[in-house]
């Protein structure tokens, strides 16, 4: 029997299961996939909103600014990359500029610090691949990006170094409701007991609150992305948004912290979590980022992907406990500014609501650090040559686009939370995220994944359940 | 270990074989070649199919037998080699830093440096093709390097993107191999790919080639289980009501190769736009004095044969670089003119004597048309060609009398 369990490993679920081990509790994570981060999480814009967005006195409101204040030190514990690049609003006319004020006072209503209308002149400055037809923008200099699925395995990652159990194939398809607990049921038929359950499951979240007793309807909004090359990665330096109108936000154009260039996402309704991309959806990505700078250098793509928004009617965070399940907490409708927000939320939902059932007693053994020594490229000479000295495999490049040694692939396989496929050592090692985009090292990961869990190549698969490489051996 | 070498040879291809060999022959003996593979031999070791050579040993032989007559060559000639060994960076002032198991991180100060890094294939990624994205979505060298290297079928039912060479011979590999190739789909109205190829690994197997096509989406949660191809109007937008499904588990893409220059931007040597390689002179010698560069990582090559040939000019450059030095140069800059995409070199230096062989490929298919060497308005000389199609790289030889006649610059061109 677990004090707790969050249903849901994405990085909501995932800094809630982190804040929890920071408590003497017995907690454990499921999640549906074959690893961690496969939602919203994993799929985004990657942006640390500043927090002029939200309207005033909501809970999006105030977690997105205590969120954007926790960020950098987060990411500095969990080994985690977060650039403070700023953000920018751009106005291509008149009117728009009269809407940057607008947004300039929300977000000091907000709590925002250093807001500042910039004219074209200045924006040229920062920005000198800008658009002929930019006016102006609304800088915020507290605006910053942070990697979101590292984010998320980091801290699933630290919690289970520091006690909590991860269970991943775990897809809950029933909730019993028993005197002191529940028990959770999974489609492939396994059961977990807990006392309470935090429900993280993002836009499957309205399946899980209907199996406690609830009625909360998720919806998905579909976002698409183009991803440009590394050698691109000057276009520009901050975050550019197009300046908010009635028919929405528009698409950004934003360097990430890998030196990428990330554009989109769009917004479509969809039906469920599908997260295709379409040529119209990928077409009107493009037409934004050509509005948006000169020279967008579009040869240089090196994939296009989608995530789906999981939102609600309500259009602000859920965080509270369930009607018909006492013991049971709901953190639903946790759309744009998620990912900024979630440390905040996650130190709300234990302090606040997961208080009300225990008495929080500290665990002093709790540490804080996960060693964050992933990145070999980025070790100084000295520190290489002693990695490997100590293991040889460090000085064997397995994927040559990113520089990604052997020994990390294998470290991935090995550390918290065990990657268990090619899609999972990717996010892990960036190993497949270069131009060639796996070309030459897929083949080679997949047989030190095969190695390391002691599997035949033909079941190593691209991201868990039927996605096999292979199809059998030649003839 | 040493940690210095008169000239520095980057990749074990047969390109960085061949610049060995004809450097040590030409008297520069100390000679290093780094490989980041176990082996030597580069991309040929996956090539296990046949008609390597023809041109140069008037025979045709698999890739490995192609590369093993080299690999012989340096081993007779006791050249050093490091493999497991990846070059990391490349400094101007000729510095090289390789990481391996043993030895760690390392630099080493060569007097030259030939870059051979080869080619890589153009991802799916790059492509923005609409819909899911599965697993069985394969480059075709990755589904070579699976099948030659490792004895595993990626798929069973595969629609290839793309008709390039590689793309053409897997479609052949996997029908021997059991699978069935239910389409190749290629976007131009013409193949990439070597006419040989297209009889030899299509036609003889009736697999169809569907021309003025693509796929414009991918269907499949987990595994491929299907694609849409349509046909493409003259801008190569599909045309509306032309979609078609095909069911299948594989996609392969053979949609191009691209040379692999992160050690020569390392370097700050200029590239050039067309080609993705670096700008050279006729003996390879790129614009950092003493850095020269030879096979697909310069231009990508349909045959290996000129890619020896290449090699073997550019180690010739580098030995007489260490020999004699930086000598001046009296440059003629090559230009590409109408129906050209480019040339190679694109400078030449009239000090250096002997016959200029001038690479080209053309941009489309043409018939019945002329080759025009021009110097500003005036025609150099001409050549009649009845057929010239972009998927084979053409030349054009250039006498010393000839470029004695030309001021500034030339131009080559196609008429018709
Ligand atoms: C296109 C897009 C752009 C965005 N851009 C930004 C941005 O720039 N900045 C920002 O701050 N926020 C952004 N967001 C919002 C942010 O991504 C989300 O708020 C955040 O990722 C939500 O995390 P989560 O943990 O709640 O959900 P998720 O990451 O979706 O996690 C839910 C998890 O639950 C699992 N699950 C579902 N059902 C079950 C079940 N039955 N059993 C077990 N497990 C289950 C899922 O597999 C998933 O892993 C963006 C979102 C999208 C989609
Ligand atoms: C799949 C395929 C099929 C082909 N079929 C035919 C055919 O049928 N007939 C024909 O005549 N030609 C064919 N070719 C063309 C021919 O094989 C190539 O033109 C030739 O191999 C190119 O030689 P190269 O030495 O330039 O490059 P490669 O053979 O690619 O060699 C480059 C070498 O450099 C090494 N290297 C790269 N970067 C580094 C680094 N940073 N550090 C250390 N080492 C490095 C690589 O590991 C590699 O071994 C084919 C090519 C391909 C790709």
């Amino acid at each position: 029997m677990y004090d707790v369990l969050v249903i849901g490993g994405g990085v909501v679920g995932g800094l809630i299961l982190r804040e929890l081990t920071k408590y003497r509790l017995r907690v454990a994570l499921v999640e549906k996939e074959d690893d961690v981060s496969m939602g919203q999480s994993r799929a985004n814009s990657g942006i640390v909103h500043a927090g002029y967005d939200a309207a005033v006195g909501t809970l999006k409101a105030k977690f997105n600014l205590i969120g954007n204040r926790m960020m950098p030190s987060l990411a500095k514990d969990l080994g985690v990359k977060y650039v403070n690049n700023g953000s920018l609003v751009v106005a291509f006319s008149k009117e728009e500029i009269e809407t940057l004020y607008e947004l300039k006072s929300r977000g000091e209503q907000n709590g925002v610090a250093g807001l500042q209308v910039i004219d074209r002149t200045e924006l040229l400055k920062l920005e000198p691949n800008i658009s002929e037809e930019a006016v102006g923008a609304l800088l915020a200099p507290t605006g910053g990006i942070v990697c979101p699925y590292e984010l998320t395995i980091a801290s699933i990652g630290n919690a289970m170094d520091n006690g909590a159990e991860l269970f991943c194939g775990f897809d809950v398809c029933g909730i019993e409701r028993a005197q002191d607990g529940f028990t959770v049921q999974s489609v492939s038929g396994q059961e977990i007991q807990a006392k309470v359950l935090i429900n993280c499951a993002g836009i499957g979240g309205g399946k899980i609150a209907s199996l406690l007793g609830d009625s909360i309807i998720v919806k998905g909004r579909r976002g698409q992305y183009i991803l440009l090359d590394r050698e691109s990665g000057d276009l520009v330096k901050h975050t550019l948004f197009f300046t908010p109108t009635k028919k929405g936000k528009g698409i950004l154009v934003s360097p990430t912290v890998d030196g990428n260039i990330i554009l989109g996402p769009t917004a479509e309704e969809i039906e469920d979590d599908n997260v295709e991309t379409t040529s119209i959806g990928l077409e009107n990505v493009t037409a934004g980022a050509k509005k948006m700078c000169k020279n967008v250098p579009l040869y240089n793509t090196i994939t296009s992907f989608a995530g789906t928004r999981a939102y609600t009617d309500k259009h602000d965070f859920i965080l509270e406990e369930s009607e018909a399940s006492p013991n049971a907490i709901h953190c639903l409708g946790i759309e744009s500014p998620g990912l900024t927000a979630s440390p905040a939320i996650a130190k709300y939902v234990v302090e606040e609501l997961v208080s009300k059932h225990f008495e929080l007693v500290k665990n002093e053994d709790f540490q804080p650090i996960r060693k964050p020594d992933y990145f070999f490229k980025n070790l100084s000479l000295e520190e290489k040559n002693e990695m490997i000295q100590k293991d040889p495999s460090y000085g064997k490049i397995v994927c040559r686009c990113e520089q990604i040694t052997e020994g990390e692939i294998v470290r991935a396989v090995r550390e918290n939370p065990p990657a268990r496929n090619i899609d999972a050592v990717k996010r892990r090692t960036r190993a497949g995220m270069g131009r060639c985009q796996g070309g030459f090292c897929q083949p080679y990961v997949a047989e030190l994944i095969a190695r390391e869990l002691q599997i035949p190549l033909e079941q190593v698969t691209k991201s868990g359940g039927e996605s096999y490489l292979l199809r059998g051996k030649t003839k | 270990m040493k940690k210095k070498y008169d000239i520095v040879i980057i990749g074990g291809g047969p390109a960085g074989l061949a610049a060995a060999i004809s450097a040590y022959d030409h008297g520069v003996q100390d000679v290093l070649i780094l490989e980041r593979e176990e082996n030597l031999g580069g991309i040929l070791n996956q090539c296990i199919h046949n008609g390597f050579g023809l041109t140069r040993f008037k025979e045709s032989l698999t890739g490995p037998e192609y590369a093993w007559r080299f690999i012989d060559g340096v081993r007779e000639r006791k050249i050093e080699t490091l493999v497991s060994t990846t070059v990391l960076s490349v400094s101007r002032d000729k510095q090289v830093t390789a990481i391996n198991e043993r030895d760690g991180v390392f630099t080493i100060q060569a007097k030259a440096i030939v870059l051979a890094m080869g080619c890589r294939e153009r991802s799916k990624g790059a492509l923005n093709v609409a819909g899911t994205r599965p697993a069985g979505l394969y480059s075709a060298g990755t589904a070579q390097k699976y099948v030659n290297m490792k004895g595993y079928l990626p798929g069973q039912k595969v629609v290839i993107l793309g008709s390039g060479d590689i793309g053409l011979i897997m479609a052949r590999r996997m029908t021997l191999e059991g699978a069935k190739v239910l389409a190749v789909c290629e976007i131009m109205p013409f193949s990439s790919g070597l006419k040989r190829n297209i009889a030899q690994c299509l036609d003889d197997f009736n697999i169809p080639l569907y021309l003025n096509h693509t796929i414009t989406k991918i269907e499949g949660k987990e595994r491929v289980t299907g694609v849409v191809i349509s046909k493409v109007d003259e801008n190569k937008r599909p045309i509306v009501g032309t979609q078609r499904y095909i069911e299948c588990d594989t996609v392969l893409f053979s949609v191009g190769l691209i040379p692999e220059n992160e050690l020569t931007k390392s370097a700050g040597v200029p590239l050039s736009l067309k080609t993705k390689g670096a700008i050279v002179y006729q003996n390879r010698e790129t614009l950092i004095d003493g850095i020269f560069a030879c096979g697909n990582v310069l231009q990508v090559h349909d045959l290996v044969d000129f890619v020896s040939e290449e090699a073997e000019t550019a180690g010739v450059g580098a030995a007489e670089y260490v020999l004699y030095g930086n000598r001046e140069k009296d440059v003629i800059d090559c230009k590409n003119g109408q129906n050209v995409s480019y040339v190679l070199p694109q400078k030449i230096d009239r000090n250096q004597k002997g016959i200029v062989k001038l690479y080209f490929r053309v941009t489309n298919t043409f018939k019945n048309c002329v080759i025009k060497l021009k110097s500003g308005e005036k025609v150099l000389t001409e050549r009649k060609k009845r057929i010239a199609v972009p998927g084979e790289m053409e030349s054009f030889l250039l006498t010393e009398e000839l470029l004695a006649a030309v001021n500034g610059e030339i131009e080559l061109s196609l008429e018709c």
